[in-house]
């Protein structure tokens, strides 16, 4: 398979459209305005491929609910604030159980904020975002090669599960050029039976998120509830770099895990063990797999690019087994892996021993 | 050999409506569904119901339904509709569904030309959430949010959709009717089957307004209610075709068949 170099906002395009992706609607935002701009091109090119420009994100991903329901792999993308306005259709598509891949390229907040890259969704990405008693599978990548293969991994969960999938990934991601191998997408497996396509000489169905019995909403609540827990021990993923003899770890993802892996580069050189443990799911998040390592190592320091989000459910995962500490650089400041390195140091000689 | 005169269409389940008596909504199902019979188009038809009293007609149509969020409908349709372009596809809406929270969404569809039909259904009221002032409440209208009657200087004008979106060129047909008679309620479904065909011959976006009572939220006997739409409603939003670009060679084999 060959090796082509495309930045990383392309790269998840072009993975959906291999993933047989044929219907997207977006609004322009900043900066992940090269997936409406592609897709602009490339999907109305793919058979049977069909872009929408929306006049919102509201109207984005409620054409993203009808293109899947009539059967169609569906995508839409957008920044933070356009995410915010997605979060209506996102809840009625879980209640509906609709299958449908969101793309999250998060820049600083809250309110407009900036285009800096940042990782201050996290709370809304991995609590279902929307209203209600629902979960989206949440995929964060960290290399170009992750934004390929987790792009298409999104649309076959989203299929198995029947349930929204958001990709978190930030502006650095988006824009950030690297070496990728699209890999051959699995056949998609999707009972026709969900989609609606007119009722033929059949029974018509409907499809409908309102259940005002609250007996009847209450079980449809528990259904939905049987299939995220099958989901939380069935789907977690991450990574672990370093790990053997770290007598420290860093918990980080997406670009925010990047920055720490040069840092533990650095620090290695200056004999410092330092391991990295880097959710690649967020939700589900890999909590099992994060305390299992408590038996070995008590010290831990979580990194976001927020005021500390994912350290909640870090802390779910620890509390009581081990040392957590956290630094944070929200608003769209990026550290270098040099400062971040400087701050673990620190934090190392203190904690460690 | 006796002629039956009355019989439930097809394209509708057999279950009561749960509309109040004299309510304009339960009129309008019997007449899509009667045109859905009479195009033959049962199997290939998806219906888009809206937040609103229409919520739950998916219980009533026979033919394949999705709700939408509140004013999405149009949205949801035009996907369809793109995904599946041999189905015929309707977004059923209200007033405060079309003109307030999903202007936007209806708006643009419109312009889009998407080849989708709505109804819409005109009761100058929220009724759904029990009458609150509506964009289409006439000036001067008592409702539970403008108790003192719609109050231009504060609550601005009635929005005329039919006016408004005849404007857009992405609109092939439209036209505003009532339901508040017998000889009404046949024009009506005459615009509905025009929309529907329009639709069918791939000629665009169609849109049929319905002045509609809500006897309930209007506070009045179902009769009163007619005859306030003839007397004051249909003065703010009068009735006819606002727009009918359908190509002249489909046009004589619509309206007879
Ligand atoms: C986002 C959102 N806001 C508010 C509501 C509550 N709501 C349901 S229907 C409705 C108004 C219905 O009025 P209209 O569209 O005129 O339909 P009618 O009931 O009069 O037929 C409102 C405000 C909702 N379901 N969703
Ligand atoms: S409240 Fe009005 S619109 Fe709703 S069912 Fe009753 S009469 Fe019809
Ligand atoms: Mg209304």
């Amino acid at each position: 398979m060959n090796k082509v170099l495309m930045s990383g906002n392309f790269i998840i395009c072009e993975a959906a459209i291999r993933a047989g992706c044929r219907f997207y609607a977006g609004y322009p935002i900043t900066p992940q305005n090269e997936i409406p701009e592609y897709m602009a091109e490339h999907m109305r090119k793919a058979e049977g491929g069909i872009f929408i420009q929306s006049e919102s994100e509201i109207v984005a991903i409620n054409m993203i609910a009808g293109a899947s329901a009539a059967g169609l792999r569906a995508m839409t993308s957008s920044s933070s604030p356009g995410i915010s306005l997605k979060q209506e259709g996102i809840s009625s598509m879980a209640a509906c159980e609709l299958p449908g891949v969101v793309v999250n390229i998060m820049r600083g907040g809250p309110g407009l904020g900036n285009i800096r890259p940042s990782q201050g969704d996290y709370f809304q990405a991995t609590r279902g975002g929307g209203h209600g008693d629902y979960r989206t599978i949440v995929l964060a990548p960290a290399t170009c090669q992750e934004l390929a293969d987790l792009t298409m991994a999104a649309f076959d969960l989203a299929d198995k599960y029947r349930n929204p999938v958001m990709i978190l990934a930030d502006g650095m991601m988006g824009q950030m050029m690297e070496p990728v191998t699209f890999k051959k997408p699995k056949p998609r497996i999707y009972n026709k039976k969900f989609m609606l396509q007119g009722a033929g000489s059949g029974k018509s169905k409907f499809i409908r998120g309102l259940i005002l019995d609250p007996i009847d909403m209450e079980e449809h609540n528990w259904k939905l509830a049987r299939k995220y827990e099958v989901i939380s021990k069935k789907e977690p993923r991450h990574e672990e770099y370093n790990i053997n003899n770290a007598k420290m770890i860093i918990v980080a993802y997406g670009t925010a895990a990047r920055i720490a892996k040069g840092a533990i580069k650095r620090l290695q050189n200056n004999g410092m063990n330092i391991g990295l443990f880097r959710p690649v799911t967020l939700w589900p998040f890999p909590e099992q797999q994060l305390r299992s390592l408590s038996a070995k190592v008590k010290n831990y320091l979580v990194f976001e690019m927020s005021t500390g989000q994912m350290l909640e459910d870090i802390r779910l995962a620890l509390q009581g087994y081990a040392d957590i500490r956290f630094h944070g650089r929200p608003g769209g400041a990026v550290p270098t892996p040099a400062e971040l390195a400087n701050v673990i140091a620190r934090i190392y000689e203190r904690t460690v021993k | 050999m006796a002629k039956i005169v009355y019989q439930r269409p097809k394209s509708l389940k057999e279950a009561v409506f749960h509309y109040c008596p004299g309510c304009g909504h339960s009129i309008v199902h019997r007449i899509i569904a009667e045109v859905i019979d009479e195009l033959g188009i049962r199997g290939i038809t998806i219906g888009v119901p809206p937040a609103g009293c229409a919520v739950l007609a998916y219980n009533y149509f026979d033919v394949d339904m999705i709700e939408a969020p509140h004013g999405r409908g149009p949205a949801m349709a035009s996907a369809i509709k793109r995904s599946l372009p041999d189905r015929v596809v309707f977004s059923y809406q209200g007033d405060g569904d079309l003109a307030a929270i999903g202007i936007a969404e209806s708006f643009h569809a419109a312009n889009r030309g998407e080849n989708i039909t709505i109804i819409f259904i005109n009761n100058a009221v929220y009724g759904m959430t029990g009458g609150q002032m509506a964009p289409t409440t006439m000036l001067e209208q008592k409702t539970t949010t403008s108790p003192l009657g719609r109050n231009n200087k504060l609550d601005g004008y009635p929005v005329k959709v039919s006016e408004i979106f005849s404007q857009l060129q992405g609109v092939t047909y439209l036209e505003r009717c009532m339901v508040n008679s017998p000889a009404n309620v046949n024009k009506t479904k005459k615009a509905i089957k025009k929309a529907f065909q329009c639709q069918i011959n791939g000629h665009g976006f169609s849109l049929i307004e319905i002045l509609s009572p809500c006897p309930t939220n209007w506070k009045m006997n179902a009769v009163n209610s007619c005859k306030w739409i003839d007397e004051v409603m249909s003065k703010v939003f009068p009735p006819g075709v606002f727009k009918d670009d359908i190509p002249a060679a489909t046009k004589t084999a619509e309206v007879d068949s």
